[in-house]
């Protein structure tokens, strides 16, 4: 058992690190939020090898694992990198597989869309079947939807998302992450089985956690800074318990949930001696929690300045309320996982 | 990232558990009267006597000195199957397994070491710690326990407190003031007293839940010989800093494994008591709290791997070690409250649940009250944790 990140998962923690501060760095992805998703730098992403990373490699992805993906995303996350991350490469880790029937939706088939998503060329945005009006992610920015149920995955193209009359809500919760009402979503097409949505699901809720990690860790540090460098009473604010106690829980919640994050990655990928399933569901249960509270505790710490759109403190809480409600909530996890305790 | 075990490591535990599978039906369980504390030195040191004839004994002290010399991992193995399987706790031998002899093994001479770590390995000799005062709690360094040089011995007059089993101990690692002219860190030295010698008071000091393993300890001009010093006169301070190197991130591993078992239970009680009309298990609220706690039981488990990884790497935990304790101290405070809320007015009575488990979740509710105090209180544990892992300002 070795549970610290290899030498290679660090590099590329780093390498994805400073991709971030060169070409995410937060004036550039505050002005995507009224210039829209930027496909340049989205293409950037893509060649770095963000989106087909998990994609196998008879398929032209880099064949690694989920724990590398989910050092990754925790990259993306802390920096705030805005679209849909996720979806895009879940849909190049799972969609028009050579191994896979490939599927002829309206325009593209199933193969030219894992292709697509791989090479950034394709951006995905993804949703949970619901009834009635809901709301969309990202409806602008992006090619194609993927809808998940219990049948499977189901795709509908840009021009079918145009068809259906969707209104874009004026001032979305998170700045980066637009949203559009949509009254009823059509059917799709089927692109892939029931255990494939499943599969879906399940790695989106993790590398949703490793997003909401990255949150909660850049929340934390951006308390820590201020509560460094601003003085009231003759001293840094951070001096004071009330202050530093505060961000001593932060930090203590970001460990616990690197734990948890890192733990199912390393599970998914067959080298843990727990269910994947239920290590997934630890992860998203600790990451609802911890990346919303360091949220509220990093806008605290940050008094009134807090609570004003110059600070991006509300951006990572902001965001954080977003994931949470991605592939399934914490109260969804928690009553999975109380499941497996009743039924034991 | 490999959270799989090894060969070498999964052979160890085989091996484990086939021992502990042949030893614990003989060892039977431990004293049902908390207060007889002769007995528990009885049972945890016949216990410690079973482990040293199998190998076992100090698994984490190095060979040289009479340990298995194992790695963080198969320590972290070897805690885990040991709670599993139900087997006794380390108890009276805490203090000399886990932190005397660790100092010793670090800063004793030859003699000192010859003298005192294989009786401490054999369960021959019970050891106390008298660090803490009635007024040097959290700021240990103040303490005022005075020892005069008196030729080769020195001579401690003061009081102590929170010196657990101290009752039944053979030896206590004792810190004393011996200068109280310089800044506080530097007039302290660590010293071995024998627990026969005269001057030496002990009273029992009983706990909230009920149980007499405390104790207050005064001393009145007890002469200790110059030979018991370990480490350098006035060095004291550094001495003791130097056993927390020894923490390897394996600190709460039985804790770990026992709070999952509590959760289980406290599982199956919930299908069996009623909340309004229907199952406590089906109240959608009291289902959310079970899984919460369940992911963060796992969550901490996986951050003891990680920190103890992270000392097979490096060969030291770090603040981590108190990321930890302040994370678990938070956990186990909400399983009590969840125990509290499914149990209702079974709840009114310590160690009696009727039928409904085997287990005593009224005493451990109480006992939860001790993880955010003892060993570093919770707001010590933050200080550390905010000064230095966030590297923000002491306010001193």
């Amino acid at each position: 058992m070795d549970f610290e990140l290899s030498e290679d998962q660090e590099a590329l923690a780093e390498s994805v690190a400073a991709l971030c501060a060169g070409r995410f760095d937060i004036e550039t992805v505050r002005s995507m939020a009224t210039e829209g998703l930027d496909r340049g730098r989205w293409t950037e992403l893509a060649e770095t090898g963000v989106f087909s990373l998990t994609r196998p490699e008879p398929d032209g992805g880099l064949g690694m694992g989920w724990a590398e993906a989910v050092v990754v995303f925790e990259q993306l996350g802390r920096a705030l990198v805005p679209g849909p991350l996720a979806a895009t490469t879940l849909t190049a880790a799972l969609v028009g597989l050579a191994d896979t029937a490939v599927v002829e939706t309206s325009g593209l088939d199933s193969a030219e869309i894992g292709e697509g998503a791989a090479s950034g060329s394709i951006v995905v945005g993804t949703l949970q079947r619901c009834d009635g009006p809901c709301f969309v992610e990202f409806e602008g920015w992006i090619d194609g939807l993927v809808i998940s149920d219990d049948e499977g995955l189901w795709w509908i193209d840009s021009d079918w998302l145009k068809a259906v009359n969707a209104t874009e809500a004026a001032h979305p919760l998170d700045p980066l992450t637009p949203v559009a009402v949509v009254s009823e979503l059509p059917q799709g097409r089927r692109i892939a089985d029931r255990a494939t949505a499943f599969i879906w699901r399940q790695y989106g809720a993790l590398l949703t956690s490793a997003l909401q990690l990255g949150i909660a860790a850049g929340a934390t540090d951006l308390a820590v800074e201020y509560a460094k460098q601003r003085e009231q009473f003759g001293k840094p604010i951070g001096a004071f318990q009330a202050v530093k106690h505060r961000c001593a829980d932060m930090i203590t919640r970001v460990e616990v949930l690197r734990a948890a994050v890192y733990a199912a990655g390393v599970t998914v990928d067959g080298k843990g001696v727990d269910d994947p399933v239920r290590s997934v569901a630890v992860a998203k249960v600790l990451a609802s929690g911890a990346a919303a509270a360091c949220g509220k505790d990093s806008v605290q710490v940050h008094g009134g300045m807090g609570y004003t759109w110059e600070v991006d403190a509300h951006l990572y809480l902001k965001r954080a309320w977003v994931h949470d409600l991605a592939f399934g909530d914490g109260d969804d996890y928690a009553d999975q996982l109380a499941g497996g305790l009743l039924s034991g | 990232m490999d959270l799989c075990y090894t060969e070498a490591e999964e052979a160890f535990r085989d091996e484990l558990r086939a021992w502990l599978h042949s030893v614990l039906p003989d060892v039977g369980p431990p004293p049902a009267d908390h207060t007889d504390l002769d007995a528990r030195r009885a049972y945890d040191t016949q216990w410690q006597r079973i482990l040293h004839e199998a190998g076992y004994a100090g698994i984490h002290w190095p060979f040289e000195f009479g340990g298995r010399g194992s790695t963080p991992t198969e320590h972290l193995i070897f805690l885990e199957e040991t709670e599993r399987a139900g087997a006794p706790y380390v108890g009276v031998n805490f203090v000399g397994q886990l932190h005397a002899g660790p100092t010793l093994i670090a800063e004793a001479t030859p003699e000192q070491q010859r003298t005192h770590l294989a009786p401490i390995l054999r369960g021959d000799h019970v050891w106390c710690q008298g660090f803490s005062e009635p007024g040097s709690g959290s700021d240990l360094a103040s303490l005022t326990t005075r020892a005069l040089d008196d030729g080769d011995h020195y001579v401690v007059t003061g009081q102590k407190i929170w010196t657990s089993f101290a009752q039944v101990a053979d030896y206590c690692e004792l810190l004393v003031r011996t200068d109280p002219d310089v800044p506080k860190h530097r007039g302290i030295t660590w010293l071995i007293m024998p627990m026969d010698l005269p001057g030496i008071e002990i009273r029992p000091i009983v706990t909230a839940l009920g149980t007499g393993e405390f104790a207050e300890m005064f001393l009145d001009e007890v002469r200790i010989p110059k030979v018991n010093r370990v480490g350098d006169h006035n060095d004291g301070w550094r001495v003791t800093m130097v056993t927390f190197a020894f923490e390897r991130g394996t600190a709460f591993i039985s804790e770990i494994i026992a709070s999952q078992r509590l959760l289980a239970d406290l599982a199956k009680i919930a299908q069996k008591v009623t909340r309004g009309a229907a199952r406590a298990a089906d109240d959608a609220e009291i289902r959310r709290r079970l899984g919460r706690l369940e992911a963060e039981l796992d969550a901490l488990w996986s951050l003891t791997k990680r920190n103890v990884s992270q000392a097979q790497r490096t060969g030291m935990v770090g603040p981590g070690g108190s990321v930890f304790k302040l994370a678990y101290a938070d956990t186990r405070k909400r399983m009590s409250d969840l125990a509290e809320q499914i149990l209702g007015r079974v709840g009114l009575a310590i160690g009696d649940t009727l039928d409904l488990s085997e287990l005593d979740h009224v005493g451990e509710r109480l006992y939860a009250l001790t993880l955010t105090i003892a060993a570093g209180t919770s707001e010590i544990q933050r200080n550390i944790v905010g000064e230095r892992l966030l590297g923000l300002p002491k306010d001193r």
